[in-house]
């Protein structure tokens, strides 16, 4: 039907090793994005703000986890953290250098992150699996102690938070009180279909096949000539630079302010989740892991109330709060057991059928 | 100069000056030590049984003292409390065996491990959702847990032992020894090794894989509560015990994850070395480096000794 | 396919050679004293028994293991400790007993892997995926396709590789170590579990490679009828021991050879 393989040939290399080969998969691409774009005009301020810049955040953090736990199979659980480095070194850069864009500002903060992750990463030359991850729950733990026990990193205010200070971008206002969530939504989103652009090239070129082959073979892959080390920590230093853009658009472009406490290892393991949901090794999946977790509170909020309101029972925010952990619980092991490679898979399965529909194969 | 004397000269003089300060600290160090040994169990038990990284088991801590004591307080006698979450426990084993391992056996380890995440989750959604996310008091009176503290004169100062401490020490020793008397000389602890060693081999003995599992979550979900009580007992029973629990972890690296000698002497290293860097050296960068001494500790460990002080040399072939 | 950077030297200069090697784990001896070695451009076959150290002796030979004692002379330089991704910039590549692919990655990529060593594009381009870094990716396709080609894989070119049978995964082994255009390419048991009709094409595949390309090729094998048809010499390990060592017809005569292989009476 209009879901095609046939009749597009590929005459050349770089056409068949382009990222979406098929003409409709890249015609899907561009209408999406271009809705993205003209929901900031559609969609009304609640939308923009408690929807979608955090469903952005969440899938930029989520692919940085990606990176690592998906395409180099190396387990992490202290991506919380990595954000915090990401949010504490824009801060500190901003208002040290109030004059330089805040935008670059928030590219440039993510080194730091990477600088840190690719560090904590130092041990994954030694270590596999879940000694690795409670490595990284060292990094965790140690890194939110900096942020507490640090007052220079936040300027020595009292309050020991966040905030965001007034900047502005061609003279809108884009961090602050002032900035509209239509202004922040369109600049969350520019970055994270920038950084998105760039893990697609990244994992489909000589570097990502690096990551998979260390992931489904180190040993082989060693003696390919793959250097380990250097190829798992590369693999941190760019998950660690994504989760620290994704931090630092958390606090200064959704949330305009936070504390440590945001950084906590329960946010490691959401994004983990994230992951795990979405599918390992895919940045699509990412895309979809975060939608299913954020968005599923604030589902449940609407569709549980309205279903309990006609037997008198009313729900409380906890309880919504205690549901979601019992069903993100329940479907992290669902999905591990039915479909390891997560929604992405499903995804996967569903563009094949329709490639040959209206027949089963 | 300044710097190097006071990190490596001046805690030193202090334990020397105060030795009644340093055996206080040693003493609760212990005590916390013994307790993380105990957490600790529960994982090895139950690694090396079905070869699963049991993350979960902090959250048994929790969840285990969790029914005990809103058992309690809706009005439960607390020894029927107590019957009732070993119960609770026994079919938590059952369920997990059932929903999850039986279906991911022969996943990789990371799978499984990753598959745990999702059972602390959803345990902590359980408990809250039942009991509340409330922090409650653990019951201590009608479980015959004493109360009350001992303070002895020495070294030219008082050290103070709480009874309910000595009393966490004596029981978690006597777990311990239990559970090293059933490891070696029960038919089932032989087996338990047996499938240890290879799941293949000891099918082919005719060992019940589905039953072994069964029985080590059960133990496991046993010595956690165990945990639970001592643990609720000193500060309260809420999940933010699974900050505690989570210190297992680090116990487990520096004791190997097979070995019960390591874990507990893993977790006396830990318990002792986070009060003392704490108490000692904590003050010189702003205190709170308990939260993740452990750790690092844990991993320079790795990088000197990955399989850990009783592990055994893993050899990778190919 | 291009010819390896050394192209056809005189069979006979020595390429690699290992003197008095043992290797021990423990107390367990994997290895002791074995010296023998390899020239270039030959097809060089190590038999023996199971246990007898051939895969031990490979893990040597591209770095894996170092030997406790005695020493392996690579290209007329002794061998310093090394890491095995060393060996493989040294020019050794190997295939596996047990298949060691990359199993979510198709043919294309994994074969593309193979050729990591000689990509050097920096990573700047590689986060564009333009100019260079996709001048090279082309480039390299390319090779690729050509090994494809000689391997008669195109079939199955974009699959993962973990759904593929086994004697298909072997050649796609094979083809990932051909793209790495190795001096010494050593291949352990790259017959093991085919059907007869797969030896044939595996056997064929392998003498292409050493008279098309000069490679010289290290092979562990049990079928006794294909090392007595493709190697030019063959050496005997029994228990961790050199027991013979010499041409096929040599080697097949050998009365220790012989007992290894059918038993002696004690």
């Amino acid at each position: 039907m209009f879901y095609r393989e046939a009749g597009q040939f590929k005459s050349t290399y770089p056409a068949d090793m382009a990222i979406f080969p098929l003409r409709e998969d890249r015609i899907g691409i561009a209408v999406i994005i271009l809705a993205a774009y003209s929901l900031a005009f559609l969609g009304n301020a609640f939308l923009l703000q408690a929807v979608m810049i955090p469903f952005l955040v969440f899938s930029l953090a989520a692919i940085g986890l990606n990176i690592l736990t998906g395409y180099a199979g190396l387990l992490s659980l202290g991506t919380g953290a990595f954000m915090g480095v990401g949010a504490y070194a824009c801060y500190k850069l901003m208002t040290a250098f109030p004059d330089v864009n805040v935008i670059v500002w928030i590219f440039v903060s993510g080194f730091f992150s990477a600088a840190i992750g690719a560090l904590f990463g130092l041990p994954s030359l030694r270590i596999k699996g879940f000694y690795l991850a409670v490595a990284t729950l060292a990094a965790q733990f140690f890194l939110q102690w900096c942020f507490i026990r640090i007052p220079w990193l936040v300027n020595y205010n009292v309050s020991g938070a966040l905030d965001a200070p007034l900047r502005t971008l061609f003279g809108i206002p884009v961090l602050g009180a002032t900035a509209t969530p239509q202004t922040r939504y369109l600049v969350v989103l520019t970055i994270v279909i920038l950084l998105t652009w760039v893990a697609s090239n990244l994992v489909h070129g000589r570097i990502g096949r690096a990551w998979i082959a260390i992931r489904d073979m180190d040993l082989a892959a060693e003696l390919m000539g793959i250097r380990p080390l250097q190829t798992k920590l590369l693999a941190f230093a760019v998950s660690s630079y994504y989760c620290g853009v994704a931090g630092a658009l958390l606090v200064f472009l959704w949330y305009g302010g936070a504390e440590y406490d945001v950084f906590n290892i329960n946010q490691s393991f959401f994004i983990l989740f994230m992951v795990i949901i979405g599918g390992l090794g895919s940045l699509i999946g990412s895309f979809f892991g975060a939608a299913l977790i954020f968005i599923l509170p604030i589902v449940l909020g609407i569709v549980l109330p309205a279903m309990l309101s006609p037997f008198g029972l009313s729900v409380g925010a906890d309880v919504i709060e205690h549901l979601r952990f019992m069903i993100v619980g329940a479907l992290i092991i669902f999905f591990l057991i039915v479909e390891p490679h997560g929604l992405a898979r499903l995804w996967q399965i569903g563009k094949q059928k329709l490639l040959v529909w209206p027949f089963p194969y | 100069m300044d710097i190097l004397y006071k990190v490596f000269i001046e805690p030193f003089v202090f334990m020397g000056e105060a030795p009644d300060l340093l055996l206080q600290t040693l003493w609760e160090g212990l005590v916390s030590g013994v307790l993380y040994a105990l957490i600790a169990l529960g994982f090895v038990l139950i690694f090396k049984a079905s070869g699963v990284f049991n993350f979960a088991q902090g959250i048994m801590v929790v969840f285990s003292a969790l029914i005990l004591v809103g058992l309690y307080e809706k009005g439960v006698p607390a020894f029927l409390a107590l019957i009732l979450a070993i119960g609770a426990m026994l079919l938590l084993a059952v369920a997990v065996e059932r929903v999850v391992l039986r279906p991911l056996v022969n996943q990789p380890d990371i799978i499984l491990f990753m598959a745990t995440f999702g059972l602390t989750y959803f345990l902590i959604g359980l408990g809250e959702l039942i009991f509340g996310g409330n922090p409650k008091e653990m019951i201590t009176g009608p479980l015959f847990l004493p109360q009350g503290t001992t303070e002895l004169e020495m070294f030219g100062g008082l050290v103070r032992f709480q009874h309910l401490d000595i009393a966490a020490a004596v029981i978690a020793s006597i777990m311990i020894g239990l559970l090293a008397v059933f490891f070696s000389k029960t038919r089932i602890g032989r087996a338990l090794r047996a499938v240890a060693d290879s799941h293949k081999a000891a099918l082919s003995v005719g060992i019940s894989l589905n039953q072994i599992w069964v029985i080590v979550w059960f133990a496991a979900g046993i010595v956690a509560l165990v945990a639970g009580i001592m643990w609720g007992a000193r500060s309260g029973v809420s999940f933010s015990l699974q900050i505690i629990a989570l210190k297992a972890l680090p116990v487990l690296i520096l004791g190997g994850f097979t070995s019960i000698p390591g874990a507990i002497i893993g977790g006396l290293i830990i318990g002792v070395g986070e009060k003392l860097g704490e108490f000692y050296w904590g003050p010189l960068v702003g205190g709170g480096i308990e939260t993740w001494l452990a750790y690092v500790i844990a991993l320079l460990f790795l990088l000197y000794r990955p399989q850990g002080l009783f592990g055994e040399k893993i050899i990778e072939r190919i | 396919m291009r010819a390896p950077d050394n192209p056809v030297a005189a069979k006979g200069d020595v390429l690699l050679a290992v003197d008095n090697v043992s290797l021990g784990f423990g107390g367990v001896k994997a290895l002791s004293d074995v010296s023998f070695d390899i020239r270039r451009g030959e097809i060089r076959a190590i038999i023996g028994p199971n246990g007898a150290g051939k895969t031990s002796m490979l893990n040597c030979i591209n770095g894996f293991y170092y030997p406790t004692e005695g020493r392996i002379t690579f290209k007329g330089v002794k061998r310093p400790k090394m890491r095995p991704y060393e060996a493989a910039r040294g020019g050794i590549a190997r295939t596996f007993q047990n298949v060691a692919l990359f199993k979510s990655m198709s043919t294309l990529d994994n074969i593309m892997a193979g050729r990591s060593l000689k990509m050097k594009s920096n990573f700047f381009w590689q986060l564009f995926r333009h100019g260079p870094a996709m001048k090279e990716e082309v480039e390299h396709r390319r090779v690729v396709e050509e090994i494809i080609d000689f391997l008669e894989i195109q079939h199955i070119r974009k699959i993962p590789v973990g759904r593929l049978p086994y004697g298909l995964q072997k050649r796609v082994e094979l083809g990932r170590a051909l793209a790495m255009e190795p001096d010494l390419l050593l291949l352990d048991e790259p017959m093991a579990g085919m059907n007869l009709e797969e030896k044939e094409d595996m056997s064929r595949f392998i003498l292409e490679v050493n008279q098309q390309f000069g490679t010289t090729i290290a092979l562990i094998e049990h079928d006794m009828g294909v090392v007595m048809d493709l190697s030019d010499r063959v050496v005997v390990l029994e228990y961790g021991r050199k027991i013979a060592d010499g041409t096929p017809d040599v080697v097949k005569s050998d009365q220790r050879v012989i007992d290894a292989y059918l038993g002696v009476a004690h």
